[in-house]
């Protein structure tokens, strides 16, 4: 008890820390931080779907895109402040993923994966031939024309922070609580799940929906940062590529991974990604060689040789101990005796 | 009209070469290669970089570079892909998908951005009269014609053969299928050998037909998987009938507007999902 109550007070200093960062930090810092942070957030959505859900998605920046998308929409065109627009294009983007979702799940395994990323395409190229949003070629946004870069950039940075402290607050706590559990039942076994009682196609739709969600906010962060969207970029398979290469670094199927990989993907692309190729054709062997000898990632030989485990989310079956009962088989014999 | 259609036949020939393997694979193993589009493109690349090195008949290629596939496709399913069989697809899907990434940006490294074609000494331009005004290609009919054997093989060999049956059995009950003294390992080595080949000969021949480019091959993963859902799971010849039903639907695209083909072939895909989930021609053999 004690132990996580420094932990939680430890968590909060830092927080607290980080929220101070305006003040005594670089512009370069806090960019960098918003970058970061929607790859993680992406990264936890994916581990969410995968890890938890037992759903592979290829196609999750379709709600990346369509989240950055939204947001512009509704601030250049609608005149919605940027920051409150990233949240309302997360709801349409979840809104669209409703009747997308209905589609994705009649596909299993490996071919659920390749329907997503198929439905994500049909979107870039919808958005692309949508001439009020730029098109092909994509467009700015010009809501924050009038606003000082500073306090952009300062509120940027302290929405990222929340957006980071929210969704591993609220994946904590839904994996802890009762529906947590049936998740990782059903990701366990579908069919031993639906035994007990779960409905498992709608948790994996609460699942897909609240994951197409974070995915949406994490692409408004984005382009909100970035200012300039176009379809390619919003819409790029790579966004999947590095989210899966966090999680499958740092450990699925744990909170801690994306946190881990996250860092160690953003240490990577400091120092390499001016390799270009060589850097990515690195990313795609690092997970492989992952995947095929350490499955569990960075946090699971953590947890294995050091036994660390920063958000125990796992529910471990301890036997109680049993008085020992007299040996059945004297009694069998006897019943069996006195019958004879 | 009929020659936008009788075009998106012959496109769904090559169509149809890509998508065998990912039937094959997916039907035997539950197996889905994110990398299966990539690899049309690498064995389109070798086509070009041996060729550019000695003067060979493109078709001569398709002899030397068929083998070399099915042996790789033998390998690297015994040793690396076979690890990750089982229920949870994620392993499998990380592995093809960091090859995919690797083979892009490879591929990129090597031979730089820009498409390139393998040269055919005039085939690709020769054309046939079918009377009236409409001309088709003798390239894209003898990929056609190609496409059909295949298929047909394909079937032929899931009814009639041991291999065959073995496909069948494992795909069926792995276990009970080893009970009966099948080697499931090798089983799958050979199914991934035969789509290996395939793709092998698909990426000549698109090669040979348009051209290749290093970043191509996710786009060409797609047309394969959607053939394969349009067509309706469990037959070769379903696939075959999807294929050329996205070549059509990609056509009728492009005749409207060059911009609208492939996003016309992924609306008639999302259609089918929505309104035929088993597919157009669904037939549960093989």
């Amino acid at each position: 008890m004690t132990r996580n109550i420094v932990a939680a007070v430890v968590a909060v200093g830092l927080v607290i820390l980080a929220a101070s960062l305006p003040f005594w930090g670089e512009a370069y810092w806090m960019h960098e931080f918003v970058m970061v942070s929607c790859f993680f957030v992406f990264a936890m959505m994916w581990n969410l779907m995968a890890g938890y859900g037992g759903m592979v998605s290829v196609g999750q920046q379709a709600w990346f895109g369509l989240g950055g998308y939204f947001m512009l929409a509704l601030a250049n065109l609608g005149g919605v402040n940027p920051f409150v627009a990233i949240v309302l294009g997360a709801v349409l983007s979840t809104l669209i993923a409703l009747p997308m979702s209905k589609l994705a799940f009649r596909l299993q395994g490996g071919y659920f994966a390749i329907g997503t990323w198929v439905m994500a395409e049909v979107v870039r190229l919808t958005v692309a031939n949508i001439s009020i949003v730029g098109g092909g070629s994509g467009t700015s946004l010009t809501a924050f024309r009038g606003v000082s870069r500073a306090l952009r950039e300062n509120v940027t940075y302290w929405v990222a922070l929340v957006a980071v402290v929210a969704t591993i607050v609220l994946v904590y706590l839904f994996l802890r609580s009762k529906q947590g559990l049936a998740l990782q039942a059903i990701r366990d076994s579908e069919v031993a799940a639906e035994s007990q009682g779960i409905n498992v196609a709608r948790m994996k739709l609460a699942v897909y929906l609240v994951s197409a969600f974070g995915c949406a906010i994490a692409g408004g962060l984005y382009f909100v940062s970035n200012l300039r969207i176009s379809p390619d970029a919003a819409f790029s398979v790579n966004w999947t590529a590095f989210g899966i290469f966090i999680v499958m670094i740092g450990g699925i199927g744990r909170i801690e991974g994306p946190v881990i990989g996250t860092l160690v993907f953003w240490l990577v692309s400091h120092y390499f990604s001016d390799y270009g190729t060589w850097y990515l054709i690195g990313l795609g062997a690092l997970a492989i060689m992952m995947t095929l000898y350490a499955r569990q990632g960075i946090t699971g030989l953590l947890d294995r040789f050091l036994g660390v485990d920063l958000f125990p989310t796992r529910r471990v079956f301890v036997a109680r101990k049993v008085e020992a009962k007299p040996a059945p088989a004297a009694r069998v014999y006897n019943e069996t005796a006195g019958v004879a | 009209m009929i020659e936008t259609v009788i075009h998106g036949i012959l496109l769904g020939g090559l169509y149809s070469l890509f998508a065998l393997g990912l039937s094959l694979m997916f039907g035997v193993m539950r197996l889905t290669n994110i990398a299966h589009g990539d690899q049309i493109v690498i064995s389109g690349f070798m086509g070009i970089a041996i060729a550019a090195a000695v003067n060979i008949n493109p078709f001569l290629l398709i002899l030397l570079l068929v083998p070399c596939a099915l042996v790789s496709g033998y390998a690297f399913q015994y040793f690396v892909l076979n690890r990750t069989i089982g229920k949870d697809p994620l392993p499998s899907l990380v592995i093809t998908f960091g090859l995919s990434i690797i083979a892009q940006n490879l591929l990129q490294e090597i031979f730089s951005a820009n498409p390139r074609a393998l040269d055919t000494g005039g085939l690709n331009t020769m054309g046939l009269n079918l009377g009236g005004d409409t001309v088709v290609g003798v390239l894209p009919l003898i990929i056609l014609v190609c496409a059909i054997a295949c298929t047909f093989g394909l079937q032929w060999m899931f009814a009639h053969t041991a291999l065959g049956r073995s496909f069948r059995a494992v795909s069926d009950e792995k276990d009970i299928a080893e009970l009966m003294g099948l080697n499931s390992a090798r089983v799958y080595s050979m199914a991934t050998a035969i789509a290996f080949s395939l793709v092998a000969l698909a990426g000549l021949f698109q090669s040979m037909r348009t051209t290749v480019s290093p970043t191509d091959g996710p786009n060409l993963l797609l047309f394969a998987f959607e053939s394969v859902i349009i067509g309706g799971m469990g037959s070769f010849w379903g696939t075959f009938l999807g294929a050329m039903t996205l070549g059509v639907a990609q056509q009728v695209g492009f005749h409207f507007d060059p911009g609208w083909g492939i996003w016309f072939g992924h609306l008639v895909f999302i259609l089918i999902l929505a309104f035929r989930p088993s597919g157009l021609f669904p037939k549960t053999k093989g």
